[in-house]
């Protein structure tokens, strides 16, 4: 008893000794950061000062900050991980970290902190990384205003630019992902905020989401990846005023939302991608107030999806509005506005008088015969389509919007 | 100088020249006549280089034709029908066709002889036929080329301008011309012909004047002498 | 020829029918653009009307020409010029007027509206090349027919019978053989068989403009390459070139041949 009471004095005084700073540069008295690391106490600030340092696995294992001057480089010159942070509320700041080994039996990452209450990790450049950062098992922290960028080129031998597992709480904001498997990866994590992130030429997905609940993410651009977004197998996400973007390829897409529930997806812009949102599997999503604009498909409805509603929409210029299989299961497309609607509006209330068909017969002959692809826009198809759209066979007859806008919503 | 050596000309099945022969040497008025079908305008299109003859020569001044256009200076050529491009006017045809062909000698003249002054600035296609047939006397003899082929030229032409033309056709032989003309009207016939060809078969029938043919067929007038070969041969 | 060509062309601009023609781009032009004030979606709706339009204009524009100059074109060829000039002169003429018809009544609205300043710039251009293709290809393919069929009526049904085949019937007998045959491996046979048509491989050019989202949706290696580079674009235009020229080179091994 004694003896613990002691510790906790100890504790406590150490906490009240000034914290001090210790500068690291070439010709400093410390010379290397892991050096630095080494000498600091808890509670101390390590000032690297603008210059190249090669390092290999520092392990913090103490309450640090530790800032760069002038984005000083720390170089792992492709031999081995760098910073394990096994320390409450580290803060990693200003830092210029470089090639990061690749291995195909641990994630070697620029920064990894694990099971930690708190931590920052912000301003930092990662370059040619093969994990960025990695957090696992934390339940605070920031990721702010990062730039990570690598070189990936087939996916078994690439790792995510951010890689969270099994945490929660946490705030990605405002960086800047680029080149690598995922953008950001996050898999059970939960109340997490990912908000202005820019990913974008990484060659698996934008972000990607697995068995995580309540997150939000808002108005970040997701470009040319290999697909946008990946949403799998979580419930109450948020996704708001997003912009996807020209995510081409093979069943590429701006959204994938597989076994999803009660997800809400507003304001959104998807343009130019492959397909605008893959839904595979989703239930009660709202879907309003988005902007669908020149997608191959804007959106692709597989199977197994019920109860969603698609209204105040945008589509503009789709190859294909919808590809739709399977029976309407409470799904709802009234009122959007669809730029290929040629009804008119006699009674003047905006509103389309007659019924808008958003799935066209060719969508289905392509699905059956890709190839068939040549042919878009030709005029026997133009000519298929018409005669499908007056007197449906192949196409779900209630599969219809109702109240076609007549004019493009302001989102 | 034209020859005509040994000229075969089918259309499909229809054989139309077989084995024509003609020299003509000297200036003066050559009418071609002979029925319908005979291969009076297949001669003349032959000559032209519009219809490229199976076999046989054409030889314009010594020169073949064959494949040649350089020959066609030397020929003004008035064609039967005389269709123009609708959206232009009479001055804007001639400036073009002059524009093809290199300088004209005497458009004025020819204007005002057959009255066409006040039309120059008309568009075609609101020309009365007659009117068109005078534009397309001026065309052909503007030029003042040595030979000159009309054909059927007196069509829709009031009597006035008939005079003026055959007028015209006279003193153009006069200046040493070789003319030929093909024509239905027996009276234009024998006031302008120095010499007739009559094809009939695809071959010359007869070639001569005026008189020689009456001679040769004991009859008046030139229609019957014509109408006589004519039952004769098919009879 | 170019003496020809000029005054053919002249002639032509000069016509009500290159009036209506060019009034008619214009007004669709206007329409599309101030009524929707939509850039994409005019050019959009421009190209479906276009790939159909152009190619049925441009037949029988051409067919009426040569059938209603025929006489004329006889007094030229008592004139001392090329047979060759003067059927490539009127052959440019009447294709070069109807372009410039489409490229004046389309360029209008589209630069009033401000078609430099935009995104859509390059797809309006490709617009304007294949619809310029289209036009050479089918006037030249109608003077084809034209001098080879003396008979107008016949002559102009059989016009119309090339635009309807290749407008539609040419599509439809393709997508019926793709779906038929859906189990085999159609890559290339639908690339090739889109090159026999040249509607189809006008349409294939833009597609490459504004369907590139969706046309990089398909699996397989043949087309990946086509559509996702240069490829495509180069091997397109190179065909449509060659169909430009063959007919022409045709109308002049005729027109030597031929008696009038």
């Amino acid at each position: 008893m004694k003896r613990i009471l002691f510790f906790f004095i100890f504790i406590q005084l150490s906490l009240l000794l000034p914290a001090k700073t210790i500068i690291v540069c070439s010709s400093c008295e410390v010379k290397t950061v892991k050096n630095a690391v080494s000498l600091a106490k808890h509670g101390d600030t390590l000032l690297i000062k603008k210059g190249v340092y090669y390092e290999n696995e520092i392990t913090i294992d103490k309450t640090l900050t530790i800032i760069g001057e002038g984005f000083p480089i720390i170089d792992a010159n492709s031999k081995s991980k760098l910073f394990t942070v096994i320390a409450d509320s580290v803060i990693i700041k200003g830092l210029h970290i470089k090639n990061i080994a690749l291995s195909y039996t641990e994630d070697l990452s620029a920064i990894r902190i694990k099971k930690q209450k708190y931590f920052v990790v912000e301003d930092n450049i990662l370059e040619n990384i093969f994990f960025g950062i990695y957090i696992e098992g934390c339940k605070g922290g920031i990721i702010r205003n990062n730039k990570v960028t690598a070189e990936a080129v087939e996916e078994f031998n690439s790792g995510n630019a951010i890689h969270l597992w099994h945490s929660k709480n946490i705030k990605i904001l405002n960086n800047h992902v680029e080149g690598a498997r995922d953008g950001i990866y996050l898999e059970f994590i939960d109340s997490t905020l990912v908000q202005g992130n820019t990913s974008t030429k990484n060659i698996r997905y934008g972000l990607h989401f697995m068995f995580s609940n309540d997150n939000e993410y808002r108005d970040n651009t997701f470009e040319t990846n290999g697909a946008g977004v990946a949403v799998m197998f979580s419930k109450r996400i948020l996704m708001y005023g997003n912009t996807f973007t020209k995510n081409w390829g093979t069943a590429s897409y701006g959204l994938l939302l597989k076994e999803i529930y009660d997800a809400e997806i507003h304001n959104n812009t998807f343009q130019e991608n492959t397909i605008g949102i893959n839904a595979d599997g989703s239930n009660r999503v709202n879907i309003s107030n988005n902007n669908f604009i020149q997608n191959g498909w804007a959106v692709k409805v597989l199977g197994g999806c019920y109860e969603n509603i698609y209204i105040n929409n945008n589509f503009l210029n789709n190859t294909f509005d919808l590809s739709y299989r399977g029976s309407l299961n409470g799904n709802s497309f009234n009122g959007n506005h669809w730029s290929t609607y040629s009804g008119y509006d006699l009674d003047k209330d905006g509103i389309g008088d007659i019924p808008y068909r958003p799935v066209k017969l060719f969508s289905y002959i392509v699905n059956m015969t890709p190839e068939a692809i040549v042919l878009l826009r030709s005029l026997f198809v133009d000519l298929i389509d018409f005669s499908e759209r007056v007197s449906p066979v192949f196409t779900p007859n209630n599969l219809l919007d109702e109240r076609p806008l007549m004019r493009v919503i302001d989102n | 100088m034209i020859e005509v050596k040994d000229l075969y000309k089918k259309f499909g099945k229809n054989e139309v020249l077989k084995g024509l022969n003609l020299t003509i040497e000297k200036e003066g008025i050559f009418t071609i006549l002979g029925p319908n079908g005979s291969g009076k305008t297949t001669l003349i299109k032959s000559i032209l280089g519009m219809v490229l003859p199976d076999s046989g020569e054409i030889l314009i001044n010594g020169e073949s034709v064959k494949k040649q256009w350089n020959y066609r200076f030397n020929i003004d050529y008035m064609p039967q029908i005389a269709n123009f491009p609708t959206n232009l006017s009479v001055d804007e045809l001639f400036d073009m066709i002059i524009d093809l062909r290199g300088s004209e000698k005497r458009k004025d003249d020819l204007v005002k002889l057959f009255g066409l002054g006040e039309f120059l600035n008309k568009k075609l296609g609101n020309l009365s036929g007659g009117t068109k047939q005078k534009v397309n006397i001026v065309l052909s003899f503007m030029f003042d080329s040595p030979i000159i082929i009309l054909d059927e030229p007196t069509t829709g032409l009031d009597p006035v301008s008939l005079i003026r033309l055959k007028d015209l056709i006279m003193s153009e032989k006069e200046r040493g011309k070789t003319i030929l003309i093909t024509t239905h009207i027996m009276d234009f016939v024998e006031q302008i012909s120095d010499q007739i060809v009559f094809i009939l078969e695809g071959v010359i029938y007869f070639r001569g004047t005026v008189g020689e043919l009456k001679t040769k067929t004991n009859k008046e007038s030139i229609e019957r002498a014509i109408a006589s070969i004519l039952t004769e041969t098919y009879a | 020829m170019l003496k020809i060509l000029k005054y053919s062309f002249y002639d032509l601009i000069r016509s009500r029918w290159s009036y209506v023609y060019l009034a008619f781009y214009l007004l669709l032009g206007s329409v599309l653009l101030f009524l929707n004030n939509d850039l994409s979606k005019a050019v959009i709706t421009l190209m479906n009307v276009i790939v159909v339009l152009t190619p049925l204009i441009g037949t029988i524009f051409g067919i009426m020409y040569y059938y209603s100059s025929r006489e004329f074109t006889e007094l030229l060829l008592a004139q001392p010029i090329k047979r060759r000039n003067i059927f490539l002169g009127q052959y440019l003429g009447v294709a070069l007027s109807l372009s410039a018809s489409l490229i004046i009544g389309l360029g209008i609205p589209f630069v009033a509206y401000g078609i430099f300043y935009s995104g859509a710039i390059w797809d309006y251009i490709t617009l304007l090349i294949t619809a310029t293709f289209l036009t050479l290809i089918f006037t030249a393919l109608a003077f084809n027919i034209a001098i080879s069929t003396e008979n107008r009526i016949k002559g102009f049904g059989y016009a119309i019978l090339l635009w309807l085949f290749m407008a539609v019937i040419y599509d439809g007998i393709f997508l019926l053989g793709l779906v038929m045959f859906s189990e085999y491996p159609l890559e290339n046979f639908s690339l090739i068989a889109t090159l026999f048509n040249p509607i189809d491989l006008s349409r294939i050019l833009i597609l490459l403009k504004l369907d590139i989202s969706a046309l990089m949706g398909y699996t397989g290696a043949v087309f990946q390459k086509f559509f996702g580079t240069n490829q495509g674009l180069f091997i397109s235009l190179g065909v449509l070139f060659v169909w430009a020229i063959t007919p022409i080179w045709r109308i002049v091994a005729k027109s030597n041949k031929k008696d009038f």
